[in-house]
């Protein structure tokens, strides 16, 4: 039963390459289909694994596949292979579940889009990268993976490329990627050095090998890797630009999947992190640097997916806090229940842009909930998840992280729980803004309408939105996720020690590292609790006073936030501007200038000395003789010299 | 009595000396290839007297190789030496000075 694990991966690349090649035969919708079937059975594959991993215990419970040698240098071997462990299965499990789900809403979603085959087989082909990260035996693996789903997440985000927005949207998302994966690279580099291999069993066995400043560099280096991966400030600036992909793209790889990549390598390495307290620490600023700017920048975005991307930024940036406290459970925890509740929140928001005519503004939006019911309830679920009301999923996961918080220090828990009011306000903005109030968007459509029919001689009625909710391909994975973000907390409940299901179950990966409370009582857990719960509340109640009765309130959009703290600009300034000038520089200085310069005076001079020397060939055959005996005779005495004559 | 090689030697001198000035001081292109065989032949009979003396029989391998090349360097010479008489008549070799550079 264990090698089914080879079928999770395998089975999606089969959906890739067929639908490469005969995509277009096969058509819409059963190009779909076809994708959908390939990864519920990717995911029916996963769970068969995952039962088959039940019957070992404790360490002994995990599973290593060896397909074949990749390479094979001297002392240092990388295999093909791949590790099923808890941690792996628990991403495995998730990443298929949501993926299937989200394919299936696919179907509809894409629906008369020329290219229907074609982004079925991207979506394939990205959750085929996502598995090989998460099952990936070693680094390598699991870099193959991150460069396979940077990939997709390129052509995804750049799926409608004839809009420029969305062209380079798709490039900023590779370039900062790319810097960020130069830290990856060299933390491996700095692995096979210290320990000579890549393989994570052998690097967790070998640990005493490198010193702690070796342990360090290696941590903060994948760190930074997974700040590009993971959209941590302050490199998020191309998560908010990579919502130019279709929503379905949006809810699977640029919230529920590849940006939590980040966060499972950190997890992944725990062994490392724990023997390197300063890296921790680091991670968890970072963590908390991000989660407030990024929730802050939420509260004044006007595009209903732009909100969506500064939250998932903002939940990345809790994640890290986990990884950072040595809440390592916690932050898997959280990614699964971000996974259920972000998912649901984007397929619910494309439920209303594909309602609206591909209308994204919320100030152009208004009263949807009666014309929208289930996708309002859906959005409410999402609204309640993330914000951390008790029992939604949010709240078990974000108090888990929370805690751990607390006991690191409570400035990092202040601002925390600031941040959790931050969430809960942004998400009642746009809820309060798309659901509630009045109904903008009348007005304001028609006008676009009428100037749109004018201007393509068209009839009005057919460019006035009539919202409405989907049918049961885009519906029945919104509920299917609202039920998964409504109980996802029994994953890991702390009322008891039995109740830590995820707890026990990633265990034997995180092993030792599990913290013991210490200051964190039971009353300490209670009155935290309830501080998380009120903060939500109230949040998210002020944001319904103030956001249902009037759309427009610059005061509390201040430009700043609207622009995310300048942060992409200031980057533009520093980083792309001057980089343009030295390009500019190089190409009309270095390049023609000095390289052109030298190459020609190399040609210039070569033809000096030919010049010089052509006057010695006179013709004259005695003459040139002459020259010929006495060099021999030179020759002869230079030798007779150098002989001791 | 025998010869001693000093005067093989001294013999071969001598006439690489006649040939080597033959090439520098003759205009006609007929004889200055035959004071370049001259020298050929001169330092052939070196060869052969320092391999005699040294009993080393690599001088006279040598001797076969240059015979052989000058009996090639004397069918191209003079091929080249009979077509430009051809073109032009009484040409020394002062006037046949086409390859100046």
């Amino acid at each position: 039963m264990l090698h089914a694990v080879v079928l999770i991966p395998l089975l999606p690349l089969f959906g890739a390459f067929t639908l490469a090649i005969f995509g277009r035969k096969i058509g819409e919708p059963k190009a779909g289909w076809f994708a959908t079937l390939c990864v519920f059975g990717s995911f029916v594959a996963t769970v068969v694994t995952y039962i088959g991993l039940l019957d070992s215990k404790g360490i002994n419970r995990s599973f290593d596949e060896n397909l074949f040698t990749w390479m094979n240098v001297g002392t240092f071997h990388v295999n093909v292979g791949f590790l099923a462990d808890p941690l792996s299965l628990t991403m495995a499990l998730f990443v298929t579940g949501v993926s299937a789900l989200i394919h299936l809403y696919s179907i509809e979603y894409m629906h008369k889009d020329k290219d229907f085959p074609k982004f079925f087989m991207y979506l394939n082909l990205f959750v085929t990268s996502m598995l090989v990260l998460v099952l990936g035996s070693s680094l390598l693996m699991t870099f193959v993976g991150w460069e396979g789903v940077g990939v997709c997440s390129y052509f995804l985000i750049s799926f409608w490329f004839e809009r420029p927005s969305a062209a380079s949207a798709g490039k900023k998302a590779m370039i900062v990627n790319r810097i960020a994966d130069v830290g990856f690279i060299l933390a491996m580099f700095l692995c096979v050095k210290s320990f000579g291999s890549l393989d994570y069993k052998v690097i967790f066995a070998s640990t005493n090998l490198a010193t702690k400043g070796t342990v360090t560099a290696i941590v903060l280096l994948a760190f930074l890797g997974a700040m590009g991966k993971s959209a941590q400030f302050p490199l998020f600036g191309w998560l908010a630009d990579a919502m130019e992909g279709p929503t379905p793209v949006s809810a699977l790889i640029h919230a529920a999947t590849m940006v939590t990549a980040g966060v499972y390598l950190m997890v992944r390495l725990n062994p490392l992190l724990e023997l390197s307290p300063d890296a921790s620490h680091v991670i968890a600023i970072v963590g908390i640097i991000t989660a407030f700017v990024a929730a802050a920048a939420g509260t004044s975005q006007d595009d209903i997916k732009k909100v969506l991307a500064y939250s998932t930024v903002s939940q990345l940036g809790y994640m890290f806090i986990g990884v950072g406290t040595g809440d390592y459970v916690g932050a898997i925890f959280l990614m699964v229940t971000h996974a259920f509740y972000k998912a649901l929140l984007f397929l619910s928001s494309g439920s209303v842009i594909h309602g609206m005519n591909d209308e994204q503004n919320l100030k152009l939006m208004g009263a949807l909930r009666k014309l929208m019911p289930v996708t309002a309830v859906a959005f409410f679920v999402g609204w309640m998840a993330i914000a951390g009301v008790p029992p939604f999923a949010g709240f078990w996961s974000k108090g888990d992280v929370l805690l751990h918080a607390f006991e690191e220090s409570p400035i990092l828990w202040f601002f925390g729980v600031a941040t959790a009011g931050l969430t809960s306000y942004y998400m009642g903005r746009e809820y309060s803004l798309a659901f509630l109030g009045d109904e903008r968007w009348k007005y304001m459509a028609s006008k676009k309408a009428k100037k749109k029919a004018k201007k393509f001689e068209i009839s009005l009625d057919e460019h006035v939105p009539h919202p409405h909710d989907p049918t049961y391909k885009m519906l029945f994975p919104i509920q299917g996720l609202a039920v998964l973000a409504i109980l996802g907390g029994v994953l890991n409940l702390p009322f008891a020690s039995s109740l830590h299901i995820l707890e026990h179950f990633l265990s034997p990966v995180i092993g030792s590292n599990i913290p013991h409370y210490k200051v964190a009582s039971g009353t300490v857990q209670w009155v935290l609790g309830i501080v998380d719960a009120v903060v939500a509340v109230g949040g998210g109640f002020l944001a319904y006073r103030i956001w249902s009765k009037d759309a427009f309130n610059p005061n509390l959009e201040p430009e700043f936030l609207a622009n995310a703290w300048y942060l992409d600009k200031s980057l533009d300034t520093v980083v792309a501007k001057s980089g343009t000038k030295v390009a500019n520089f190089s190409a009309t200085v270095i390049d023609p200038k000095i390289i052109d310069g030298t190459v020609r005076g190399i040609a210039v001079a070569t033809l000096a000395v030919g010049r010089g020397f052509r006057k010695l060939a006179s013709g004259f055959v005695r003459r040139e003789a002459l020259i010929i005996a006495g060099g021999t005779v030179a020759l002869i005495i230079f030798a007779g010299i150098r002989g001791g004559w | 009595m025998t010869v001693s090689v000093g005067w093989y030697v001294g013999l071969g001198a001598i006439l690489f000396s006649i040939g080597f000035v033959g090439v520098l001081i003759r205009r006609n292109v007929l004889i200055m290839l035959m004071c370049v065989e001259l020298m050929l032949n001169a330092s052939n009979l070196t060869l052969v007297s320092y391999a005699r003396q040294l009993k080393d029989i690599g001088g006279q391998v040598d001797v076969f190789f240059v015979l052989v090349v000058a009996a090639a360097e004397v069918v191209v010479g003079l091929a080249i030496v009979v077509s430009i008489f051809r073109k032009r008549l009484n040409a020394t070799a002062d006037d046949i000075s086409s390859l100046k550079g």
